[in-house]
C-alpha cells in the first residue's frame, strides 16, 4: 500500500470511524462519572441502597433507601405499557393491514406527531387538562366502587402514579407504533399471500399469519417502549406528586408518586457535590442508567434482528 | 347468522376497532394543540416575545431571553454535532460491515431514547463545576442527544443511495473518500437535512438536560459565560405559579416553543413525503 | 409522476436556509452585544495592585456585571422586586436569581456556582464547614403561613400548632376531625367543615421556609419533635410534594380540600388569594397572618450575632405579644467574606462585579427595605440594619474593602 495514494481514503476512513466512537465516549462518560460518584453511597449503605425505603438527608439521621423510586419508576412504566402497548399495536395493525390504502402516510404522521410535542408540554397539559378528566372520569368511579382495595385507595386528584402512568402510555404511543409497524412491514408479502389464497379475511391474515411471525420483533417493540418510559423525566415529575421515603412506595395507583428521574429532579439541585446525599442522587442516576441501557440495548436486539436493512451497499 | 358472515363481522369490528385506537391516539394530540392554543395566544405580543421582563402576578413579562437561549443552545449544538453525526453516520453506511461498525450502530440507537436527565448531570459533574453553568455546557449536553440521531439518520439517507452511483465514481476513478464527500452525499442530502432537522426539533424540546447545565437565566445573553434560559426551562419553572401572569407566560412560551417544533416536523414530513411514495 | 427520491423539496431547503440564517442570527446576536459588557480584565486588577488604595476607584461603576443568587423561593417575590427596582437605576448590574429552595441555594454557595445564596434557615454547622467565611446578612422579615382550600368557606380557620402537627403527620385526617371542629368560635364554620380527607401539600425540596415550619411544629409538639423534627427536607409522614413556595401556593389554589404551608407574600398575591389559618400563639390568641401581625414579631428580638459567627440557633418562632404571629422567620443572604474565592465558577468576580455585589446588598438592606411592605414581608428594624451595614462592609476583594455606594 502506497501512503501517497491511499492516505485520502484512509486518513478519511479513521476520522470517519473515530467520529463514530463518539456515541461510545458519551456512554462511557456517563458510566464512568455516575460510578465514580455513587461509590461513597454504596460502600456505606450497601445493600440497604437497593432495598430500603427511608431517605433522610438531615445531618445526623442520614440514611439512603432507593427501593420506593426503583418500584415507581416500575410501576408508572408498567401501567404505561399496559395502556399504551395495546393502543399502539391497533394502530400499527390498523395502518399496516387493516386500514385504506390512502389514508396510511396522513394517519402515521399524525400520530408521529406525538412524538414531536416536548415532554413539558406534555407535563402542562397533564397538570392544567387531563388531571381534571382522570379525576372526574377514571378515578372518582375507580375509588367509588373499588376504592375498597388497597390498590385503589387514596385522595381523587389526578396527580399520582396513574396519572405519571396515563402520560406515559401517550407519550410511548408514536415509539411503539411506529416500530410494530415497521416490523409488521417486515413479514414477507408471501405469508400474506398464502393466508389470503386460502379465504382468510384481512383480520384473520392479520391475527394468525402476520402477528405470529413478527412476535419477537413486536416484543421487541414493547421493550423499547418500556425503554422510553423509564427515561422519561420531565412530564413524569409534573404529575406524580412528589412523595420522598416510605410514603413513596407504589401500593396504591391514586396516592402520590416518585420515579427515580423525577427524584434526581428534584433532590438535585439541594445536594452538594461531595455530601453522601448527592452521592446517594447520583446512585439513584447510575441505577437508573443501567436499567434503561439494559432495557434499550435488549428491545434494539431483538427488533434489529427481525428488521433487515434495505438500500444499498456497504463496504 | 353463518360462519362466513361472523369472520366477515369479525373483520370489520377489528378494522374499526384499530380505526378507535388511532382516534384514542390522536384525541390528547388534539386537546394538547387547542389548550395550548387557547390558553397561551392571550399572552403573546410582540413585547412578551422581544423583551426580557421577569413576569409578575399581573403581566406575562418578556421570553425574548427564553427564546434566544434556545436559538443559541439549539445553534452551538447543531455546529459541532451534526459534523459528528453526519461523519458518524458515513462511517456506519459506507464502511460499517463489520462489528465495530454494529456496535456503533446500537449504541446510537440506544442513545435515542435514553433518560436525558443524565446527560445533563454527566456534563454538570464534568463541566460546569469546572467552568459554571453556560450556554456551551447546556450544548454539550443536548449534543448527547443529537449525535445519535444525526448519525443513524444520515446512515439510513446514505443506504438508500443506489450502489450505481458509488460503481460509477469509481469507475471515473475518483477515490472513494471524495466520491463519498461530493456524490454520495449529495445524492442523499434531502434525508441528510430532514435528519438533522428532526433532531433540531427534539433537542429544542428538551428540558432536564439544560437545568442542570444552563441552570435558566432571565437577561440576555452576552457571552457564551454563564448561566442561560431557554423555552423550555422557562415554561418549566413558571407552571406552577399561582398567579395568572406567570401562568399565562408559561402557555404562551409553551405556544412558541410547540409552534417551532410542529413547524419543524411537518415540513420534514411533507418534504419526505415524495421519498415515502416509492415504498409499501 | 414519478418523484425523484432524491431531490431536495423546497420546503426542506427553505428549512435548512432558516435554520442556518437562525444560527447565524443568533451568532451574531452575541458577538454584537458582547462588546459592551466587561467581564474579568487584568488591567483592571493591576491597577488595583500598584495604586495601593483601599478601595477601588469609581469609573468601576460603569462597567457592566452580572451576577448570579440562588435559593429560597421564600423571599423570590421580594428578591424579584429588588432586582427589578435595582435594574432600573442601574442599568450596567444584571442580576440573575433562581428561586430553587434555600437547601439549593447553600449548595450553590458551596460550590461556589453564584455569587450569593438566599435562604430563610440559618446555616448549619455543616454548611459552615462547607462555606467558609460565609457571612450571613438577614434581609427581610416574613411569616409562613398556613393555606387551605375548602370551597365555600372563608379564611380564618383557627388551628395550634399542636394539631397542625398531627395534620401533617398524618394522624388527623379529616377536615371535619373533632380536635378541628373543637378549636373554632365561629358556628357556621364548625358546622361547615366538611367529612373529607384532608391533602397534605409539602415542599418536595429543601427549603427554609420548611425549616421554619417544621421548627414550629417542633416547639409546639413534643411528639413531632420526637418523629420528625426541624429540618429543611424534613421525612413527610404524608402529602404530596410541590416545588418552591409558588408549587406548593399553586397545588393549593388549584385543588380543593388542600393544606400547605407558603409565604405570606404568595398568599396574598395569588390570585384568587388563598385563604389562610389562623394560629394560635404562645399569648392563646388565634392569629392571621398579616403584615401587621408579622411586625410585631420583630418588637421583641433575641440578641443578634455577628455577620461572621453562628446563626443556626436565632429563630423568630412564638414570639409574645397578643397580637403576634407564632410562625415568623428572618430571611438571609449568605456571602463569602472574601468574594476573590474560587474564581473559575463566579460569573465574572472581578473588581467591579464584587463591588457591583456589594453595592447590591448595601442597596437591599437600606433602601431597598422600603419595599418590603408592600409585598407583605417585614422591613428590618434599625438595629438589624445597622448590624448588616457592618457585615457588608467587612465584605472584601483581594483583602480590601469595597465601596459600599
Amino acid at each position: 500500500m502506497r501512503l501517497s495514494r491511499f492516505r485520502g481514503d484512509d486518513a478519511f476512513k479513521l476520522v470517519a470511524a473515530a467520529l463514530a466512537a463518539s456515541v461510545l465516549v458519551i456512554l462511557l462518560l456517563m458510566g464512568y462519572t455516575l460510578l465514580r460518584s455513587s461509590v461513597p453511597v454504596l460502600e456505606r449503605f450497601g445493600l440497604y441502597f437497593f432495598t430500603g425505603t427511608k431517605w433522610n438527608s438531615a445531618a445526623g439521621h442520614e440514611i439512603y433507601g432507593a427501593l420506593p423510586y426503583m418500584l415507581g419508576t416500575l410501576v408508572t412504566s408498567a401501567i404505561a405499557l399496559i395502556i399504551g402497548v395495546p393502543i399502539s399495536l391497533g394502530i400499527a395493525i390498523f395502518l399496516s393491514e387493516m386500514s385504506p390504502r390512502r389514508i396510511r402516510i396522513p394517519i402515521s404522521n399524525l400520530v408521529e406527531l406525538l412524538a414531536a410535542v416536548p415532554s413539558v408540554i406534555y407535563g402542562l397539559w397533564g397538570f392544567f387538562v387531563f388531571r381534571f378528566f382522570l379525576a372526574d372520569y377514571i378515578e372518582a368511579p375507580l375509588s367509588a366502587y373499588l376504592g375498597w382495595i388497597p390498590v385503589f385507595s387514596g385522595p381523587v386528584l389526578g396527580v399520582d402514579v396513574l396519572a405519571a402512568g396515563c402520560i406515559l402510555s401517550i407519550m410511548i404511543i408514536p415509539t411503539v407504533s411506529s416500530v410494530s409497524r415497521e416490523v409488521i412491514s417486515a413479514v414477507p408479502n408471501s405469508v400474506r399471500e398464502g393466508a389470503y389464497s386460502i379465504g382468510a379475511t384481512r383480520w384473520e391474515v392479520t391475527r394468525n399469519w402476520v402477528l405470529s411471525y413478527a412476535r419477537s420483533g413486536l416484543f421487541g417493540a414493547v421493550i423499547l417502549g418500556l425503554g422510553r418510559a423509564v427515561g422519561e423525566t420531565i412530564a413524569v415529575s409534573m404529575v406524580i406528586g412528589n412523595a420522598v421515603g416510605p410514603q413513596a412506595l407504589p401500593t396504591s395507583l391514586l396516592k402520590p408518586g416518585q420515579t427515580m428521574s423525577s427524584l434526581i429532579l428534584n433532590l438535585f439541585f439541594e445536594a452538594t457535590p461531595g455530601t453522601y446525599e448527592f452521592s446517594a442522587i447520583l446512585g439513584v442516576g447510575l441505577f437508573l442508567m443501567i436499567l434503561a441501557f439494559s432495557i434499550n440495548i435488549l428491545a434494539r436486539l431483538m427488533v434489529t434482528r427481525v428488521l433487515k436493512v434495505k438500500g444499498g451497499a456497504v463496504e | 347468522m353463518d360462519r362466513y358472515t361472523v369472520r366477515r363481522l369479525k373483520d370489520r369490528l377489528f378494522t374499526l376497532l384499530g380505526a378507535a385506537c388511532v382516534v384514542i391516539a390522536v384525541i390528547p394530540l388534539g386537546s394538547i394543540l387547542l389548550e395550548v392554543i387557547v390558553k397561551g395566544a392571550p399572552a403573546l405580543s410582540w413585547a412578551f416575545l422581544t423583551t426580557s421582563s421577569l413576569p409578575s402576578p399581573t403581566s406575562p413579562g418578556g421570553i425574548g431571553p427564553a427564546i434566544q437561549g434556545t436559538l443559541v443552545m439549539v445553534g452551538l449544538t447543531s455546529l459541532f454535532g451534526i459534523p459528528i453525526g453526519v461523519m458518524s453516520g458515513i462511517y456506519l453506511a459506507e464502511y460499517g460491515n463489520n462489528r465495530y461498525a454494529d456496535a456503533m450502530r446500537l449504541f446510537s440507537d440506544v442513545l435515542t431514547e435514553f433518560p436525558s436527565i443524565i446527560a445533563g448531570i454527566t456534563i454538570y459533574l464534568v463541566f460546569v463545576l469546572v467552568f459554571g453553568y453556560s450556554p456551551l455546557a447546556g450544548a454539550l449536553a443536548l449534543s448527547f442527544i443529537l449525535i445519535p440521531i444525526v448519525s443513524r439518520t444520515t446512515e439510513e439517507s446514505i443506504k438508500l443511495v443506489p450502489n450505481s452511483i458509488r460503481e460509477g465514481s469509481s469507475a471515473l476513478g475518483i477515490r472513494k473518500w471524495r466520491a463519498t464527500v461530493s456524490i454520495v452525499l449529495r445524492a442523499a442530502r434531502s434525508g441528510l437535512i430532514t435528519g438533522s432537522l428532526l433532531a433540531v426539533a427534539r433537542v429544542a424540546g428538551e428540558t432536564a438536560p439544560l437545568l442542570f447545565t444552563a441552570f435558566g437565566d432571565t437577561y440576555y445573553l452576552h457571552s457564551l459565560n454563564g448561566p442561560a434560559g431557554s423555552l423550555t426551562m422557562y415554561i418549566f419553572t413558571d407552571w406552577k405559579q399561582p398567579y395568572s401572569g406567570y401562568q399565562q407566560a408559561a402557555w404562551g412560551a409553551a405556544l412558541v416553543l410547540i409552534l417551532i417544533v410542529l413547524a419543524i416536523n411537518i415540513a420534514v414530513r411533507l418534504a419526505s413525503w415524495e421519498r415515502r411514495m416509492g415504498r409499501r | 409522476m414519478k418523484f425523484d427520491r432524491n431531490a431536495v423539496s423546497t420546503t426542506t431547503a427553505g428549512l435548512a436556509v432558516a435554520l442556518v440564517v437562525v444560527i447565524v442570527a443568533a451568532g451574531a446576536y452575541i458577538a454584537l452585544s458582547g462588546s459592551t459588557t466587561a467581564k474579568v480584565t487584568t488591567t483592571t486588577n493591576t491597577v488595583t495592585s500598584t495604586n495601593t488604595v483601599t478601595s477601588v476607584s469609581t469609573p468601576t461603576q460603569l462597567q457592566s456585571s452580572s451576577l448570579d443568587g440562588a435559593g429560597s423561593s421564600f423571599v423570590y417575590p421580594l428578591m424579584a422586586a429588588w432586582i427589578t427596582q435595582y435594574f432600573s437605576v442601574h442599568t450596567n448590574v444584571q442580576i440573575n436569581y433562581q428561586s430553587v429552595g434555600s437547601g439549593a441555594g447553600i449548595s450553590d454557595l458551596e460550590a461556589h456556582t453564584v455569587d450569593y445564596a438566599a435562604s430563610d434557615a440559618p446555616l448549619q454547622t455543616a454548611d459552615q464547614a462547607k462555606a467558609p467565611h460565609a457571612l450571613t446578612i438577614p434581609d427581610a422579615i416574613g411569616s409562613v403561613t398556613v393555606a387551605y382550600n375548602l370551597p365555600h368557606i372563608g379564611t380564618g380557620l383557627n388551628l395550634t400548632g399542636a394539631v397542625l402537627a398531627q395534620i401533617f403527620a398524618g394522624n388527623i385526617t379529616k377536615w371535619n376531625d373533632p380536635a378541628i371542629v373543637n378549636l373554632q368560635t365561629n358556628a357556621t364554620l364548625k358546622a361547615t367543615l366538611p367529612n373529607q380527607q384532608i391533602i397534605v401539600v409539602h415542599r418536595s425540596d429543601s427549603s427554609g421556609t420548611s425549616f421554619t415550619f417544621t421548627g414550629f411544629l417542633t416547639q409546639d409538639s413534643a411528639a413531632w419533635a420526637k418523629e420528625i423534627g426541624q429540618a429543611k427536607a424534613p421525612a413527610w409522614p404524608t402529602g404530596y410534594g410541590s416545588n418552591g413556595n409558588s408549587g406548593v401556593a399553586g397545588f393549593v389554589q388549584g385543588t380543593h380540600y388542600t393544606m400547605g404551608y407558603v409565604e405570606l407574600a404568595y398568599a396574598l398575591t395569588s390570585t384568587p388569594k388563598l385563604t389562610l389559618v389562623a394560629v394560635q400563639n404562645p399569648a392563646g390568641m388565634y392569629v392571621l397572618p398579616t403584615q401587621a401581625t408579622s411586625t410585631a414579631a420583630a418588637t421583641a428580638l433575641p440578641t443578634l450575632p455577628a455577620g461572621n459567627a453562628n446563626w443556626a440557633s436565632i429563630n423568630l418562632l412564638n414570639q409574645p405579644g397578643a397580637n403576634t404571629y407564632p410562625i415568623v422567620t428572618f430571611t438571609y443572604i449568605f456571602v463569602y467574606q472574601e468574594l476573590n474565592v474560587n474564581t473559575a465558577q463566579t460569573s465574572g468576580k472581578s473588581a467591579a462585579g464584587a463591588t457591583a455585589l456589594v453595592q447590591f446588598l448595601w442597596w437591599v438592606v437600606t433602601t431597598g427595605q422600603q419595599q418590603s411592605t408592600t409585598l407583605g414581608y417585614v422591613p428590618l428594624p434599625q438595629n438589624v440594619v445597622t448590624l448588616d451595614e457592618q457585615t457588608i462592609q467587612s465584605i472584601t476583594y483581594n483583602g480590601q474593602s469595597l465601596p459600599t455606594t
